[in-house]
Protein backbone atom coordinates (compact mmCIF):
# COMPACT_ATOMS: atom_id res chain seq x y z
CA UNK A 1 0.00 0.00 0.00
CA UNK A 2 0.95 3.37 -1.17
CA UNK A 3 1.49 6.22 1.87
CA UNK A 4 -1.30 8.82 2.06
CA UNK A 5 0.47 11.00 3.93
CA UNK A 6 4.21 10.93 4.28
CA UNK A 7 6.06 13.00 6.16
CA UNK A 8 9.90 13.04 5.77
CA UNK A 9 12.63 14.83 8.08
CA UNK A 10 10.11 17.24 9.15
CA UNK A 11 11.78 20.50 11.32
CA UNK A 12 9.15 22.62 12.91
CA UNK A 13 8.36 25.35 15.07
CA UNK A 14 7.09 28.82 15.87
CA UNK A 15 8.19 32.24 15.87
CA UNK A 16 12.07 32.18 16.42
CA UNK A 17 12.04 28.78 18.24
CA UNK A 18 12.60 25.11 16.62
CA UNK A 19 10.27 22.70 18.34
CA UNK A 20 11.38 19.54 16.83
CA UNK A 21 13.05 18.16 13.45
CA UNK A 22 13.84 15.45 11.86
CA UNK A 23 10.48 13.94 11.99
CA UNK A 24 9.52 11.07 9.52
CA UNK A 25 7.01 8.81 9.01
CA UNK A 26 4.46 7.46 6.24
CA UNK A 27 0.45 6.44 7.04
CA UNK A 28 -1.46 4.67 4.27
CA UNK A 29 -5.16 5.45 3.60
CA UNK A 30 -7.73 3.70 6.32
CA UNK A 31 -4.94 3.71 9.24
CA UNK A 32 -4.75 5.57 12.02
CA UNK A 33 -1.78 7.46 13.44
CA UNK A 34 -2.06 8.02 17.38
CA UNK A 35 0.82 10.72 17.89
CA UNK A 36 1.63 10.34 22.01
CA UNK A 37 4.22 12.72 24.06
CA UNK A 38 4.83 14.44 26.60
CA UNK A 39 3.53 17.68 27.41
CA UNK A 40 5.41 20.35 25.74
CA UNK A 41 6.97 17.46 22.99
CA UNK A 42 5.45 19.74 19.74
CA UNK A 43 3.00 17.53 19.23
CA UNK A 44 0.37 20.55 18.34
CA UNK A 45 3.12 22.37 16.60
CA UNK A 46 3.80 19.31 14.28
CA UNK A 47 0.44 19.33 13.53
CA UNK A 48 -0.27 22.40 12.56
CA UNK A 49 3.04 22.56 10.52
CA UNK A 50 2.01 19.22 8.85
CA UNK A 51 -1.62 21.74 8.12
CA UNK A 52 0.50 24.35 7.03
CA UNK A 53 -0.96 26.43 9.32
CA UNK A 54 2.81 26.94 9.79
CA UNK A 55 6.28 26.89 7.92
CA UNK A 56 7.80 24.20 8.12
CA UNK A 57 12.02 24.55 8.71
CA UNK A 58 12.60 21.71 7.01
CA UNK A 59 11.37 18.84 5.20
CA UNK A 60 8.55 17.81 2.97
CA UNK A 61 4.97 16.87 4.34
CA UNK A 62 3.77 14.56 0.92
CA UNK A 63 -0.21 13.69 0.41
CA UNK A 64 -0.22 10.83 -2.29
CA UNK A 65 2.74 11.38 -3.52
CA UNK A 66 2.50 15.22 -4.04
CA UNK A 67 4.68 17.85 -2.23
CA UNK A 68 1.89 20.44 -0.11
CA UNK A 69 4.87 23.12 -0.01
CA UNK A 70 3.56 26.25 -1.48
CA UNK A 71 -0.16 24.86 -1.60
CA UNK A 72 -2.85 27.09 -1.37
CA UNK A 73 -5.06 27.35 1.85
CA UNK A 74 -7.72 26.39 -0.37
CA UNK A 75 -5.69 23.29 -2.22
CA UNK A 76 -5.08 22.43 1.92
CA UNK A 77 -8.31 22.21 3.31
CA UNK A 78 -9.24 20.13 0.20
CA UNK A 79 -6.54 17.40 1.41
CA UNK A 80 -6.79 17.84 5.10
CA UNK A 81 -9.71 18.35 7.58
CA UNK A 82 -8.40 19.86 10.85
CA UNK A 83 -10.65 19.05 14.39
CA UNK A 84 -8.73 21.90 17.04
CA UNK A 85 -8.29 21.31 20.46
CA UNK A 86 -10.78 24.18 21.51
CA UNK A 87 -12.94 24.97 18.53
CA UNK A 88 -13.26 28.64 18.28
CA UNK A 89 -16.80 30.55 17.92
CA UNK A 90 -17.38 33.70 19.43
CA UNK A 91 -20.99 34.08 17.82
CA UNK A 92 -24.11 31.80 18.01
CA UNK A 93 -24.18 30.09 14.79
CA UNK A 94 -26.46 27.07 14.28
CA UNK A 95 -24.42 23.52 14.56
CA UNK A 96 -25.57 23.30 10.67
CA UNK A 97 -24.13 26.47 9.71
CA UNK A 98 -20.69 25.45 11.53
CA UNK A 99 -20.99 22.31 9.78
CA UNK A 100 -21.70 23.65 6.41
CA UNK A 101 -18.16 25.81 6.82
CA UNK A 102 -16.77 22.77 6.16
CA UNK A 103 -17.78 23.33 2.56
CA UNK A 104 -15.77 26.80 1.85
CA UNK A 105 -12.88 25.35 -0.07
CA UNK A 106 -15.55 23.57 -2.57
CA UNK A 107 -16.86 26.95 -3.66
CA UNK A 108 -15.73 29.99 -5.16
CA UNK A 109 -14.60 32.88 -2.69
CA UNK A 110 -17.27 34.89 -3.69
CA UNK A 111 -20.40 32.04 -4.07
CA UNK A 112 -23.02 30.81 -1.97
CA UNK A 113 -23.19 27.29 -0.90
CA UNK A 114 -24.84 25.08 -3.43
CA UNK A 115 -27.28 22.20 -3.20
CA UNK A 116 -24.19 19.77 -2.93
CA UNK A 117 -22.63 21.59 -0.40
CA UNK A 118 -25.52 21.89 2.12
CA UNK A 119 -25.73 17.53 1.45
CA UNK A 120 -22.35 17.01 1.97
CA UNK A 121 -23.21 18.73 5.43
CA UNK A 122 -26.53 16.81 5.87
CA UNK A 123 -24.60 13.85 5.15
CA UNK A 124 -22.03 14.16 7.41
CA UNK A 125 -24.57 15.62 10.49
CA UNK A 126 -26.34 12.13 9.98
CA UNK A 127 -23.37 10.28 9.72
CA UNK A 128 -21.37 11.80 12.94
CA UNK A 129 -25.35 11.00 14.44
CA UNK A 130 -25.94 14.45 15.52
CA UNK A 131 -28.35 15.38 12.84
CA UNK A 132 -31.09 16.47 15.73
CA UNK A 133 -28.50 18.60 17.12
CA UNK A 134 -28.20 20.89 13.56
CA UNK A 135 -30.45 23.65 14.59
CA UNK A 136 -28.85 24.23 17.85
CA UNK A 137 -26.63 27.01 19.10
CA UNK A 138 -23.34 26.25 18.79
CA UNK A 139 -22.79 28.26 22.29
CA UNK A 140 -24.88 26.25 23.88
CA UNK A 141 -24.66 22.90 22.98
CA UNK A 142 -21.88 20.28 25.63
CA UNK A 143 -18.36 20.01 24.92
CA UNK A 144 -18.72 16.14 23.78
CA UNK A 145 -21.54 17.84 21.00
CA UNK A 146 -19.23 20.07 20.04
CA UNK A 147 -16.27 18.15 19.04
CA UNK A 148 -18.94 15.39 17.06
CA UNK A 149 -19.74 18.82 15.21
CA UNK A 150 -16.17 19.97 14.80
CA UNK A 151 -15.65 16.31 13.31
CA UNK A 152 -18.64 16.74 11.01
CA UNK A 153 -17.37 19.75 9.88
CA UNK A 154 -13.64 18.45 8.99
CA UNK A 155 -15.55 15.44 7.48
CA UNK A 156 -18.10 17.90 5.10
CA UNK A 157 -14.86 19.20 3.91
CA UNK A 158 -14.59 15.64 2.60
CA UNK A 159 -10.49 15.66 2.92
CA UNK A 160 -8.04 12.67 2.44
CA UNK A 161 -6.54 13.09 6.09
CA UNK A 162 -8.25 13.92 8.75
CA UNK A 163 -6.11 15.87 11.57
CA UNK A 164 -7.77 15.55 14.94
CA UNK A 165 -6.13 17.58 18.08
CA UNK A 166 -6.64 15.73 21.14
CA UNK A 167 -9.90 15.47 20.46
CA UNK A 168 -11.17 13.29 23.79
CA UNK A 169 -9.02 16.69 25.88
CA UNK A 170 -11.86 17.61 28.64
CA UNK A 171 -14.70 15.18 27.11
CA UNK A 172 -16.28 12.70 29.72
CA UNK A 173 -15.59 9.31 29.60
CA UNK A 174 -18.75 8.15 27.32
CA UNK A 175 -18.35 11.56 24.98
CA UNK A 176 -14.26 10.27 25.16
CA UNK A 177 -15.08 6.48 23.90
CA UNK A 178 -17.67 7.72 21.38
CA UNK A 179 -15.21 10.20 19.69
CA UNK A 180 -12.66 7.20 19.51
CA UNK A 181 -15.13 5.00 17.98
CA UNK A 182 -16.33 7.22 15.40
CA UNK A 183 -12.55 7.84 14.76
CA UNK A 184 -12.23 4.16 14.03
CA UNK A 185 -15.24 4.37 12.21
CA UNK A 186 -14.17 7.04 9.77
CA UNK A 187 -10.97 5.42 9.03
CA UNK A 188 -12.24 1.74 8.36
CA UNK A 189 -14.55 3.87 5.93
CA UNK A 190 -18.31 2.63 4.83
CA UNK A 191 -18.36 0.89 1.63
CA UNK A 192 -15.95 3.12 0.24
CA UNK A 193 -12.51 4.15 0.68
CA UNK A 194 -11.11 5.16 4.69
CA UNK A 195 -9.78 7.96 5.68
CA UNK A 196 -6.41 8.59 7.22
CA UNK A 197 -6.45 10.00 10.71
CA UNK A 198 -4.17 11.30 12.69
CA UNK A 199 -4.56 12.11 16.04
CA UNK A 200 -3.04 13.38 18.77
CA UNK A 201 -3.75 12.43 22.88
CA UNK A 202 -2.60 11.85 26.23
CA UNK A 203 -4.07 8.33 27.13
CA UNK A 204 -1.99 5.20 25.67
CA UNK A 205 -4.59 3.24 25.86
CA UNK A 206 -6.30 5.05 22.87
CA UNK A 207 -3.55 4.06 21.35
CA UNK A 208 -4.23 0.59 21.90
CA UNK A 209 -8.06 0.57 21.42
CA UNK A 210 -8.07 2.52 17.73
CA UNK A 211 -4.41 3.09 16.34
CA UNK A 212 -2.78 1.19 13.86
CA UNK A 213 0.61 2.90 14.12
CA UNK A 214 2.03 4.71 16.88
CA UNK A 215 4.38 7.75 16.90
CA UNK A 216 5.93 8.50 19.81
CA UNK A 217 7.16 12.14 20.33
CA UNK A 218 9.85 13.20 22.89
CA UNK A 219 11.77 16.24 23.03
CA UNK A 220 10.92 17.55 19.61
CA UNK A 221 12.28 13.84 18.08
CA UNK A 222 10.36 11.01 17.25
CA UNK A 223 11.75 8.42 19.68
CA UNK A 224 9.59 5.63 18.05
CA UNK A 225 6.91 5.01 15.38
CA UNK A 226 5.57 1.49 14.85
CA UNK A 227 2.64 -0.72 15.58
CA UNK A 228 1.08 -0.02 19.65
CA UNK A 229 2.26 -3.25 20.74
CA UNK A 230 6.15 -2.67 19.28
CA UNK A 231 6.06 1.09 20.44
CA UNK A 232 4.32 1.59 24.25
CA UNK A 233 6.96 -0.83 26.19
CA UNK A 234 6.91 -0.31 29.89
CA UNK A 235 10.64 0.98 28.83
CA UNK A 236 9.28 3.39 26.27
CA UNK A 237 7.23 4.85 28.82
CA UNK A 238 9.96 4.89 30.76
CA UNK A 239 12.32 7.15 28.96
CA UNK A 240 9.76 9.40 27.67
CA UNK A 241 7.35 10.36 30.54
CA UNK A 242 9.78 9.09 33.23
CA UNK A 243 7.03 7.20 35.11
CA UNK A 244 7.24 3.42 35.92
CA UNK A 245 4.21 1.78 34.19
CA UNK A 246 3.08 -1.93 33.68
CA UNK A 247 1.65 -3.06 29.95
CA UNK A 248 -1.02 -5.70 30.60
CA UNK A 249 -3.26 -7.12 28.47
CA UNK A 250 -7.36 -7.32 30.18
CA UNK A 251 -10.28 -8.10 28.86
CA UNK A 252 -11.92 -10.86 26.82
CA UNK A 253 -9.76 -9.62 23.96
CA UNK A 254 -6.64 -8.91 25.67
CA UNK A 255 -6.55 -5.31 25.26
CA UNK A 256 -3.53 -3.59 26.51
CA UNK A 257 -3.57 -1.17 28.92
CA UNK A 258 -0.87 0.89 30.81
CA UNK A 259 -0.93 1.10 34.58
CA UNK A 260 1.14 3.36 36.70
CA UNK A 261 3.03 1.55 39.46
CA UNK A 262 3.46 4.32 41.16
CA UNK A 263 -0.30 4.34 42.06
CA UNK A 264 -1.03 0.71 42.66
CA UNK A 265 -2.77 -0.06 45.92
CA UNK A 266 -1.11 -1.58 48.46
CA UNK A 267 -2.15 -4.16 50.24
CA UNK B 1 -37.34 45.66 8.76
CA UNK B 2 -37.41 47.22 5.33
CA UNK B 3 -40.94 48.28 6.45
CA UNK B 4 -39.69 49.91 9.36
CA UNK B 5 -37.36 51.88 7.40
CA UNK B 6 -40.15 53.30 4.92
CA UNK B 7 -41.64 54.52 8.12
CA UNK B 8 -38.90 56.26 9.21
CA UNK B 9 -38.15 57.73 5.72
CA UNK B 10 -41.97 58.96 5.65
CA UNK B 11 -41.71 60.52 9.15
CA UNK B 12 -38.86 61.86 8.60
CA UNK B 13 -39.77 64.05 5.06
CA UNK B 14 -42.81 64.76 7.35
CA UNK B 15 -41.74 66.41 10.21
CA UNK B 16 -39.83 69.66 10.86
CA UNK B 17 -39.44 73.10 11.16
CA UNK B 18 -41.89 72.85 7.96
CA UNK B 19 -44.61 70.18 8.55
CA UNK B 20 -45.02 68.45 5.47
CA UNK B 21 -48.70 66.35 5.44
CA UNK B 22 -47.91 63.08 4.33
CA UNK B 23 -51.02 63.74 1.18
CA UNK B 24 -48.93 66.32 0.16
CA UNK B 25 -46.19 64.12 0.25
CA UNK B 26 -47.51 61.58 -1.50
CA UNK B 27 -49.07 64.02 -4.27
CA UNK B 28 -45.19 65.33 -4.46
CA UNK B 29 -44.01 62.17 -5.25
CA UNK B 30 -46.70 61.57 -7.99
CA UNK B 31 -46.10 64.59 -9.40
CA UNK B 32 -42.30 64.29 -9.47
CA UNK B 33 -42.67 60.74 -11.05
CA UNK B 34 -44.96 62.56 -13.68
CA UNK B 35 -48.23 60.68 -12.29
CA UNK B 36 -50.31 63.32 -12.37
CA UNK B 37 -50.01 67.50 -11.68
CA UNK B 38 -50.90 66.97 -8.08
CA UNK B 39 -50.71 71.17 -7.07
CA UNK B 40 -47.94 71.42 -4.83
CA UNK B 41 -47.11 74.78 -3.17
CA UNK B 42 -43.41 75.11 -4.83
CA UNK B 43 -41.90 76.37 -0.79
CA UNK B 44 -43.10 72.80 0.20
CA UNK B 45 -41.35 71.18 -3.23
CA UNK B 46 -38.08 73.35 -1.95
CA UNK B 47 -38.09 72.05 1.64
CA UNK B 48 -38.57 67.90 0.12
CA UNK B 49 -36.85 68.35 -2.51
CA UNK B 50 -33.56 70.36 -1.64
CA UNK B 51 -33.78 70.15 1.73
CA UNK B 52 -35.14 67.07 3.53
CA UNK B 53 -34.76 65.12 0.45
CA UNK B 54 -30.09 65.62 0.55
CA UNK B 55 -30.64 65.05 4.42
CA UNK B 56 -33.15 61.99 4.55
CA UNK B 57 -30.99 59.93 2.49
CA UNK B 58 -27.29 61.23 3.68
CA UNK B 59 -28.81 59.93 7.37
CA UNK B 60 -29.94 57.08 5.71
CA UNK B 61 -26.75 56.53 3.63
CA UNK B 62 -24.18 57.17 7.16
CA UNK B 63 -26.21 55.07 8.79
CA UNK B 64 -26.43 51.88 7.06
CA UNK B 65 -22.64 52.33 6.21
CA UNK B 66 -21.12 52.81 10.01
CA UNK B 67 -23.90 49.90 10.57
CA UNK B 68 -22.39 47.64 7.49
CA UNK B 69 -18.19 48.88 9.01
CA UNK B 70 -19.63 47.47 12.40
CA UNK B 71 -21.34 44.20 11.48
CA UNK B 72 -17.98 43.42 9.68
CA UNK B 73 -15.36 44.30 11.89
CA UNK B 74 -17.52 42.51 14.79
CA UNK B 75 -17.10 39.47 12.66
CA UNK B 76 -13.29 40.07 11.37
CA UNK B 77 -12.40 40.40 15.40
CA UNK B 78 -14.25 37.95 16.97
CA UNK B 79 -15.52 40.09 19.21
CA UNK B 80 -19.04 41.62 19.21
CA UNK B 81 -18.50 44.69 20.97
CA UNK B 82 -15.75 46.19 18.62
CA UNK B 83 -16.85 49.34 16.65
CA UNK B 84 -15.59 50.61 13.21
CA UNK B 85 -13.38 53.18 15.47
CA UNK B 86 -11.15 50.11 16.88
CA UNK B 87 -8.13 50.91 14.14
CA UNK B 88 -8.50 54.86 14.64
CA UNK B 89 -10.61 55.43 11.15
CA UNK B 90 -12.59 57.96 13.45
CA UNK B 91 -9.77 59.88 15.21
CA UNK B 92 -7.75 60.01 11.93
CA UNK B 93 -11.36 61.79 10.54
CA UNK B 94 -10.98 63.71 13.40
CA UNK B 95 -7.97 65.19 13.04
CA UNK B 96 -7.90 65.95 9.52
CA UNK B 97 -11.31 67.93 10.29
CA UNK B 98 -10.01 69.97 13.33
CA UNK B 99 -6.76 70.61 11.06
CA UNK B 100 -8.81 71.65 8.25
CA UNK B 101 -10.99 73.89 10.47
CA UNK B 102 -8.03 75.12 12.29
CA UNK B 103 -6.50 76.59 8.93
CA UNK B 104 -9.57 78.22 7.91
CA UNK B 105 -10.19 76.63 4.98
CA UNK B 106 -13.24 75.64 2.89
CA UNK B 107 -15.99 73.17 3.99
CA UNK B 108 -15.28 71.14 1.03
CA UNK B 109 -11.16 70.62 1.87
CA UNK B 110 -12.12 69.97 5.49
CA UNK B 111 -14.39 66.90 4.77
CA UNK B 112 -11.55 65.96 1.87
CA UNK B 113 -9.04 65.96 4.73
CA UNK B 114 -11.39 64.27 7.49
CA UNK B 115 -11.80 61.23 4.75
CA UNK B 116 -7.96 61.13 4.47
CA UNK B 117 -7.28 61.38 7.87
CA UNK B 118 -9.30 58.74 8.13
CA UNK B 119 -7.54 56.22 5.63
CA UNK B 120 -4.06 57.78 7.10
CA UNK B 121 -4.49 56.47 10.43
CA UNK B 122 -6.23 53.05 9.13
CA UNK B 123 -2.73 52.69 7.09
CA UNK B 124 -0.21 53.25 9.49
CA UNK B 125 -2.03 50.97 11.75
CA UNK B 126 -2.01 48.55 9.58
CA UNK B 127 1.60 48.78 8.27
CA UNK B 128 2.48 48.63 12.09
CA UNK B 129 0.67 45.71 12.48
CA UNK B 130 2.63 43.99 9.72
CA UNK B 131 5.77 44.87 10.97
CA UNK B 132 5.56 43.46 14.39
CA UNK B 133 5.63 39.69 12.83
CA UNK B 134 5.20 36.78 15.25
CA UNK B 135 2.39 37.96 17.79
CA UNK B 136 -1.11 37.23 17.27
CA UNK B 137 -2.30 39.51 13.91
CA UNK B 138 -5.60 40.78 15.55
CA UNK B 139 -4.12 42.04 18.70
CA UNK B 140 -1.38 43.81 17.43
CA UNK B 141 -4.20 45.46 14.85
CA UNK B 142 -6.50 46.32 17.86
CA UNK B 143 -3.84 46.88 20.38
CA UNK B 144 -2.13 49.75 17.45
CA UNK B 145 -5.60 50.98 17.24
CA UNK B 146 -6.01 51.90 20.57
CA UNK B 147 -2.91 53.58 20.62
CA UNK B 148 -2.53 55.01 17.31
CA UNK B 149 -5.84 56.49 18.41
CA UNK B 150 -4.89 57.80 21.41
CA UNK B 151 -2.10 59.33 20.12
CA UNK B 152 -4.01 61.25 17.52
CA UNK B 153 -6.58 61.96 19.76
CA UNK B 154 -4.04 63.75 21.64
CA UNK B 155 -3.36 65.82 18.49
CA UNK B 156 -7.03 67.25 18.27
CA UNK B 157 -6.63 68.47 22.40
CA UNK B 158 -3.82 70.13 21.05
CA UNK B 159 -5.55 71.52 18.16
CA UNK B 160 -8.61 72.80 20.33
CA UNK B 161 -6.20 74.28 23.47
CA UNK B 162 -4.59 76.47 20.28
CA UNK B 163 -7.66 77.15 18.45
CA UNK B 164 -9.62 80.01 18.31
CA UNK B 165 -12.41 80.37 21.02
CA UNK B 166 -14.45 82.44 19.77
CA UNK B 167 -14.82 81.13 16.11
CA UNK B 168 -12.66 78.18 15.57
CA UNK B 169 -13.52 76.15 18.81
CA UNK B 170 -17.23 76.04 18.35
CA UNK B 171 -16.78 74.81 14.73
CA UNK B 172 -14.46 71.99 16.01
CA UNK B 173 -16.76 70.91 18.64
CA UNK B 174 -19.86 70.81 16.78
CA UNK B 175 -18.11 68.61 14.25
CA UNK B 176 -16.81 66.07 17.04
CA UNK B 177 -20.19 66.11 18.11
CA UNK B 178 -21.42 65.18 14.78
CA UNK B 179 -24.40 66.70 12.38
CA UNK B 180 -26.42 66.51 9.65
CA UNK B 181 -27.88 70.24 9.49
CA UNK B 182 -25.74 71.05 7.12
CA UNK B 183 -25.68 68.56 4.45
CA UNK B 184 -26.86 69.19 0.45
CA UNK B 185 -26.74 67.46 -2.53
CA UNK B 186 -22.93 67.39 -2.96
CA UNK B 187 -22.46 65.73 0.53
CA UNK B 188 -24.68 63.09 -1.00
CA UNK B 189 -23.23 62.74 -4.20
CA UNK B 190 -19.64 62.31 -2.63
CA UNK B 191 -21.25 59.55 -0.28
CA UNK B 192 -22.66 57.08 -2.49
CA UNK B 193 -19.88 55.73 -4.55
CA UNK B 194 -17.46 54.94 -1.43
CA UNK B 195 -20.10 53.35 0.34
CA UNK B 196 -21.42 51.67 -3.09
CA UNK B 197 -17.56 50.52 -3.48
CA UNK B 198 -16.82 49.23 -0.43
CA UNK B 199 -20.36 47.61 0.51
CA UNK B 200 -19.03 45.68 -2.88
CA UNK B 201 -16.69 43.39 -0.99
CA UNK B 202 -18.59 42.87 2.18
CA UNK B 203 -21.39 41.64 -0.13
CA UNK B 204 -18.87 39.03 -2.29
CA UNK B 205 -17.60 37.79 0.99
CA UNK B 206 -20.40 37.25 2.62
CA UNK B 207 -19.51 33.54 2.98
CA UNK B 208 -15.71 33.88 3.76
CA UNK B 209 -16.70 36.54 6.73
CA UNK B 210 -18.38 34.08 8.46
CA UNK B 211 -15.48 31.17 8.59
CA UNK B 212 -12.73 34.25 9.62
CA UNK B 213 -15.16 34.58 13.29
CA UNK B 214 -13.65 31.30 13.96
CA UNK B 215 -9.50 32.80 14.00
CA UNK B 216 -7.07 32.66 11.99
CA UNK B 217 -5.89 28.99 12.04
CA UNK B 218 -9.32 27.23 12.12
CA UNK B 219 -10.59 30.10 8.85
CA UNK B 220 -6.67 28.57 7.14
CA UNK B 221 -7.21 25.47 7.50
CA UNK B 222 -11.06 25.61 6.03
CA UNK B 223 -9.13 27.14 3.19
CA UNK B 224 -9.84 30.78 3.21
CA UNK B 225 -6.80 32.84 2.59
CA UNK B 226 -7.21 35.28 5.70
CA UNK B 227 -4.74 37.56 5.33
CA UNK B 228 -5.73 38.84 1.96
CA UNK B 229 -9.77 39.09 3.10
CA UNK B 230 -8.58 40.61 6.27
CA UNK B 231 -7.00 43.27 4.31
CA UNK B 232 -10.00 43.49 1.76
CA UNK B 233 -12.44 43.93 4.62
CA UNK B 234 -10.96 46.26 6.66
CA UNK B 235 -10.19 48.88 3.79
CA UNK B 236 -13.66 48.39 3.05
CA UNK B 237 -15.15 48.92 6.38
CA UNK B 238 -12.59 51.78 6.57
CA UNK B 239 -13.84 53.39 3.34
CA UNK B 240 -17.22 53.53 4.37
CA UNK B 241 -17.05 54.76 8.10
CA UNK B 242 -14.29 57.42 6.54
CA UNK B 243 -16.66 58.53 3.99
CA UNK B 244 -19.47 58.95 6.62
CA UNK B 245 -17.96 60.22 9.62
CA UNK B 246 -16.22 63.07 6.74
CA UNK B 247 -20.08 64.13 6.22
CA UNK B 248 -21.54 63.69 9.38
CA UNK B 249 -18.48 64.28 11.60
CA UNK B 250 -18.42 61.92 14.31
CA UNK B 251 -21.08 59.56 15.56
CA UNK B 252 -20.65 57.03 17.40
CA UNK B 253 -22.79 53.89 18.72
CA UNK B 254 -24.37 53.04 15.55
CA UNK B 255 -21.48 51.00 14.43
CA UNK B 256 -21.52 48.99 17.62
CA UNK B 257 -24.82 48.93 18.14
CA UNK B 258 -26.85 48.47 15.65
CA UNK B 259 -24.98 44.95 14.13
CA UNK B 260 -25.48 44.12 17.76
CA UNK B 261 -28.93 43.97 17.49
CA UNK B 262 -28.96 42.93 13.92
CA UNK B 263 -27.33 39.94 15.06
CA UNK B 264 -29.87 39.46 18.37
CA UNK B 265 -32.77 39.40 15.62
CA UNK B 266 -30.91 37.07 12.86
CA UNK B 267 -28.48 35.19 13.99
CA UNK B 268 -24.52 35.85 12.79
CA UNK B 269 -24.60 34.95 9.46
CA UNK B 270 -23.32 37.39 7.57
CA UNK B 271 -25.53 36.83 4.67
CA UNK B 272 -28.17 37.68 6.87
CA UNK B 273 -26.67 40.12 9.06
CA UNK B 274 -25.36 42.46 6.40
CA UNK B 275 -28.55 43.29 5.01
CA UNK B 276 -30.25 43.61 8.31
CA UNK B 277 -27.66 45.78 9.55
CA UNK B 278 -27.62 48.01 6.82
CA UNK B 279 -31.17 48.50 6.95
CA UNK B 280 -31.57 48.60 10.69
CA UNK B 281 -28.62 50.95 10.67
CA UNK B 282 -30.17 53.15 7.88
CA UNK B 283 -33.38 53.45 9.27
CA UNK B 284 -31.63 54.36 13.15
CA UNK B 285 -29.86 57.25 12.00
CA UNK B 286 -32.51 58.75 10.09
CA UNK B 287 -35.04 58.16 13.26
CA UNK B 288 -32.30 59.90 15.46
CA UNK B 289 -31.39 62.87 13.04
CA UNK B 290 -35.13 63.67 13.26
CA UNK B 291 -35.29 63.50 16.44
CA UNK B 292 -32.32 66.12 16.59
CA UNK B 293 -33.75 68.60 14.42
CA UNK B 294 -37.55 68.05 15.57
CA UNK B 295 -37.03 67.40 19.39
CA UNK B 296 -36.15 71.25 20.43
CA UNK B 297 -36.26 74.79 19.36
CA UNK B 298 -32.25 74.17 18.46
CA UNK B 299 -30.74 71.01 16.92
CA UNK B 300 -29.52 68.51 19.23
CA UNK B 301 -25.92 67.31 18.20
CA UNK B 302 -26.08 64.03 16.69
CA UNK B 303 -23.38 62.08 18.62
CA UNK B 304 -25.22 63.13 21.60
CA UNK B 305 -28.41 61.69 21.02
CA UNK B 306 -26.46 58.17 19.57
CA UNK B 307 -25.38 57.78 22.50
CA UNK B 308 -27.93 58.90 25.31
CA UNK B 309 -30.42 55.99 23.61
CA UNK B 310 -27.21 54.04 22.62
CA UNK B 311 -26.26 53.46 26.41
CA UNK B 312 -29.16 51.96 27.72
CA UNK B 313 -29.95 50.02 24.94
CA UNK B 314 -26.36 48.49 25.20
CA UNK B 315 -26.78 48.20 29.39
CA UNK B 316 -30.05 46.17 28.72
CA UNK B 317 -28.60 43.98 26.14
CA UNK B 318 -25.19 43.56 28.16
CA UNK B 319 -27.23 42.79 31.28
CA UNK B 320 -30.04 40.38 29.65
CA UNK B 321 -29.19 39.72 25.80
CA UNK B 322 -30.22 36.08 25.44
CA UNK B 323 -27.96 35.14 22.19
CA UNK B 324 -24.99 35.72 24.03
CA UNK B 325 -21.03 35.49 23.74
CA UNK B 326 -20.84 33.63 27.45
Amino acid sequence: MSARLSVEDLAFGYGGRVVGAGVGFAVAAGEVLCLLGPNGGGKTTLFKTLLGLLPPRGGRVHVDGEDTAGWSPRRRALAFGYVPQAGAGQFPFTVREMVLMGRTAHRGAFSAPAASDHAAAEAALERLGIGHLAERDWLRISGGERQMALIARALAQAPRVLVLDEPTASLDFGNQVRVLEQVRRLADGEGGEGLTVVFSTHHPEQAFAIADRVALLHGGRLARFGTPEAVITAAMMREVYGTEVEVVAVGADGMRVCLPVGLKRRG
Amino acid sequence: MAALLVAAVCVAFSTGAYPVPPGELAGLLAAKLGLGSAAVAPAVETVIWDIRGPRVLTAMLVGAGLAASGAAYQGLFRNPLVSPDILGVSSGAALGAVLGIFASLPVLAIQGMAFAGGLLAVGVVLAVASAIRGRDPVLVLVLGGVVIGALLGSGVALLKYLADPYNQLPAITFWLLGSLSAVNRGDLAALVPPVAVALLPLVLLRWRLDVMTLGDEEATALGVPVRVVRVVVIAAATLMTAAAVSVSGIVGWVGLLVPHLARLMVGPAFVRLLPTAVLLGAAYLLAVDTLARSLGPVELPLGVLTAVIGTPVFLWLLAFGKRGWS
